[in-house]
């Protein structure tokens, strides 16, 4: 009941009342039969769709990589890779642009596709580095190339984290906002856009309750095939600790390594070009930007210097993740649970729990003020707004990481446990926890970095007496000044510093597996 | 309640709280656009009790809405009642800020553009950078100075000679700015920004005077205010000598009251333009989509 309470309070409500708002206006019709919307339909699950696939395929090779392999520097790679997914997206259209100085359909599609590689190389990584290694061995040594070996064995058996993680890239990339905005040259709108400039600028809200009821229906449609796509595939997996899995590459693997080594570097190509328009001045090289980051911007663009914001930044994401693994670790349990039991209830709230990833952040913002209003102490300018926020998000990504794992776990293990006279809890700790340890870890650090970067209903909801360092950043890039620009990327730079240190630091919280089962 | 621009010099406002005994708490909400539709969707029970950003693009919206409360402010004769939106005195103006051409003089050459009509010439080919209205406050701006200046029958033939010129459309104003503009980054020399952007650049750029559309910002004591008396009291602060005194450094905009002296970079690099265009609220607010969609069909069509 608690993640179903919480998704009720903090974004049925609010969607609900805001959307229902533009309903009772009317003109909702002239709205569905308009040609454009449906073309706006058309080309927002176009380019959703396309950067969907160029994440799975680019995140695939570094999935293996960080399951699989024993090489050095992984843990740089496992940073690096996370590096992207919190840069905000005003920054990351500009280093684009600098490519393709006009904007068009492929940028957008790369751009989308650079900030959500690390949800595939993550998702699948964390399922593939605890799948047994001895069917795929097999499969070899009864004649099956690695080709065909790949294809029969291991691909079945990832196909669930895989669909998982294109469900997740596949909503982020539907409601991508600044990417599309920056990138579409003007030209290119989504559904996301459009939502966002007819419910601020045009105070259309029934054109915009038309669009998000689309917008709310493409989702579910495709959560919906999704979710097809995925029941006749989960099976028991031989669950095994990576320590034991992990191999030097050989032979053909290293093409494998290499294709990983190549995504890096292109994901690290528009971060190298931040840092060095964070160093770089019309007069040379400077630090200035840096040094910026400790005052309140050039006379006082902001409310609270750089570091403050970036303090801010990590309390808030904290407390976002702790709510968001409360309810998404509950939920995942619980969805297991029903699961077991073969009902069809689970797949609904499955569903359910990943709608928010695909409303309109600006749908939910508006929604809160017609809505928090009516909990204790007038909830629309609480600072505990933003962390509830920003765990709505998070949330949908714990769930889809964790639950693949504790799917995966083997029932006889579980039974035989029971059976040897273990009460559920004990089931749970003794079983379920050690194998899906290192994914519920992962997980939290995923969650953690993407409450860092999250920026659309952040800005919406932050005070500004005590912004996050995304706001701060988009706040220096719409002032003049080449101070503020610079202190801009500067603080991009800090902000992605901040996210290898956090990564590297969860790396380090192993928790203890469990032998050979 | 605020737009996100919204900034005040901490020892202005710690005088003004411990003079009056008011404790005030900012809450900022986006844009000017943002801003109007949140007070509007909270009217019946408002967050705040006083709100600042309104601009005049919005102002009819807001008024039609009832969302303020009549308020006649002493301060109100000191300047500001020059730029007021309707008789109503339920928004006092606080600040002018001027969206006009910016120039890049060392990548021109010494062959500046003077006016509206100086960038449809082949002389100014491919230099233009300007933001798209439906996405961007200048970039709306822009288009209503060209439609005061050439009329509601003229303004298409003018776009499209500019479109014939080469001029470069891009969503939002940190683009045109930082990536597109010559000063920045880019290689247009000509870019939509404001009036006030030159006295951030250290002379190094300047804006067109002729090329201006005059956008104002208002505050009013919101009618569901919990505490109108102290409302009514902040709004004196916003419109009185110490608080106009630091909104040109603090806000890259110009006050509203008479007299108040500009920073020195502001009278040599960003003087306020003395004839800008401008459209009534009432027309724009009528308008402003039929023009954007005009537009967007002639120029990006």
């Amino acid at each position: 009941m608690l993640p179903l309470a919480f998704l009720g309070l903090f974004f049925a409500w609010p969607v609900l009342a805001i959307v229902s708002l533009g309903l009772r206006e009317g003109g909702v019709a002239s709205v569905l039969v308009d040609g454009d919307t449906w073309e706006l339909v058309g080309f927002t699950l176009g380019q959703a769709l396309a950067s969907t696939v160029v994440a799975v395929v680019a995140g695939m090779p570094l999935a293996f990589v960080l399951a699989r392999c024993r090489i050095r520097g992984l843990g740089v790679i496992r940073a690096a890779v996370m590096v992207p997914f919190v840069l905000p997206t005003v920054v990351v259209g500009l280093a684009f642009r600098t490519f393709w100085p006009d904007g068009g359909v492929l940028p957008i599609v790369l751009a989308n596709a650079f900030f959500n590689v690390a949800v595939v190389a993550r998702t699948v990584g964390g399922l593939w580095a605890h799948t047994d290694r001895r069917a795929e061995d097999a499969a070899r040594a009864l004649g099956a190339s690695r080709p065909r070996a790949f294809l029969s064995v291991v691909l079945p058996a990832l196909a669930p984290a895989i669909g998982s993680a294109a469900a997740v890239v596949f909503l982020f990339c539907a409601t991508s906002f600044g990417v599309v905005l920056v990138l579409g040259g003007s030209r290119y709108r989504t559904l996301e856009t459009e939502i966002y400039l007819r419910t601020v600028e045009l105070f259309d809200l029934s054109g915009a309750a038309a669009l998000s009821l689309l917008q709310f229906l493409a989702v579910l449609a495709v959560l919906v095939l999704g979710a097809l796509a995925r029941r006749r595939r989960e099976t028991a997996l031989a669950l095994r600790d990576r320590e034991e899995l992990a191999r030097r590459p050989s032979g053909g693997e290293w093409y494998v390594v290499f294709a990983a080594f190549a995504v890096v570097a292109a994901l690290l190509t528009p971060v190298v070009g931040l840092v060095t328009r964070s160093l770089s001045t019309r007069d040379g090289w400077s630090l200035a930007g840096y040094v910026a980051l400790n005052t309140r911007g050039d006379r006082g663009t902001l409310a609270v210097t750089g570091i403050d914001a970036a303090v801010n930044s990590l309390r808030t994401a904290f407390d976002a993740t702790l709510v968001a693994l409360v309810v998404g670790v509950f939920s995942a349990v619980v969805l297991v649970g029903l699961r077991r039991s073969g009902s069809r209830v689970s797949e609904v709230l499955d569903t359910a729990l990943m709608l928010p990833l695909g409303v309109s952040a600006v749908t939910v913002g508006f929604g809160y003020l017609i809505t928090m209003d009516a909990l204790p102490g007038d909830f629309r300018t609480s600072p505990m707004l933003v962390p509830l926020a920003q765990a709505l998000v998070v949330t949908p990504l714990i769930v889809r990481m964790v639950l693949p794992v504790l799917r995966a776990v083997d029932e006889r293990l579980r039974q035989a446990a029971a059976t040897l006279g273990a009460s559920p809890l004990r089931v749970w700790r003794e079983v379920d926890l050690p194998l899906a340890g290192r994914s519920l870890v992962a997980a939290a650090g995923f969650g953690y970095v993407v409450a860092l970067g999250e920026f659309g209903a952040t800005s919406f909801l932050a005070r500004p007496d005590a912004p996050t360092l995304p706001v701060v950043i988009a706040r220096l890039m719409s002032r003049p000044g080449e101070l503020n620009s610079q202190m801009a990327y500067a603080a991009c730079a800090l902000l992605m510093v901040v996210t290898v240190g956090c990564v590297l630091l969860i790396e380090r919280l192993r928790v203890p597996s469990s032998g050979e089962f | 309640m605020t737009h996100d621009s919204f900034v005040v010099k901490p020892e202005v406002l710690e005088e003004f709280q411990k003079s009056s005994g008011i404790t005030v708490k900012q809450i900022a909400s986006g844009d000017a656009g943002e801003l109007t539709n949140k007070l509007v969707l909270t009217k019946a029970n408002p967050i705040g009790d006083v709100a600042f950003g309104v601009d005049s693009t919005f102002a009819s919206r807001a008024l039609s809405e009832g969302v303020f409360a009549e308020y006649a402010s002493p301060e109100a004769s000191k300047g500001a009642a020059r730029y007021k939106a309707d008789d109503t005195n339920r928004l006092q103006a606080v600040d002018v800020g001027d969206v006009c051409l910016n120039i890049d003089p060392a990548k021109l050459g010494g062959v500046e553009p003077k006016s509206y009509d100086d960038l449809a010439d082949p002389k100014f080919k491919d230099k233009l950078v300007v933001e798209n209205p439906a996405t961007s406050s200048p970039g709306l701006a822009f288009l209503l100075g060209t439609i005061a200046k050439y009329g509601e029958n003229g303004w298409q033939e003018y776009w499209t000679k500019l479109k014939a010129n080469g001029v470069k459309v891009v969503s939002g104003w940190e683009e045109a700015y930082n990536q597109e503009f010559s000063a920045t980054k880019g290689d247009r020399p000509i870019v939509v920004s404001y009036a006030s952007s030159p006295s951030a650049e250290g002379g190094k750029t300047k804006a067109v005077l002729d090329t201006c559309y005059r956008q104002v910002e208002y505050a009013g004591v919101l009618s569901g205010a919990k505490n109108s008396e102290d409302a009514k009291k902040v709004l004196d602060f916003l419109l009185g000598e110490k608080f106009q005194a630091q909104v040109a450094e603090q806000m890259y905009v110009y006050p509203s009251r008479e007299g108040v002296a500009l920073p020195e970079s502001w009278a040599k690099d960003a003087p306020l333009p003395p004839n800008p265009q401008t459209l009534p609220a009432d027309k724009v607010k009528d308008n402003r989509e039929a023009w954007v969609e005009q537009w967007r069909k002639l120029v990006q069509g």
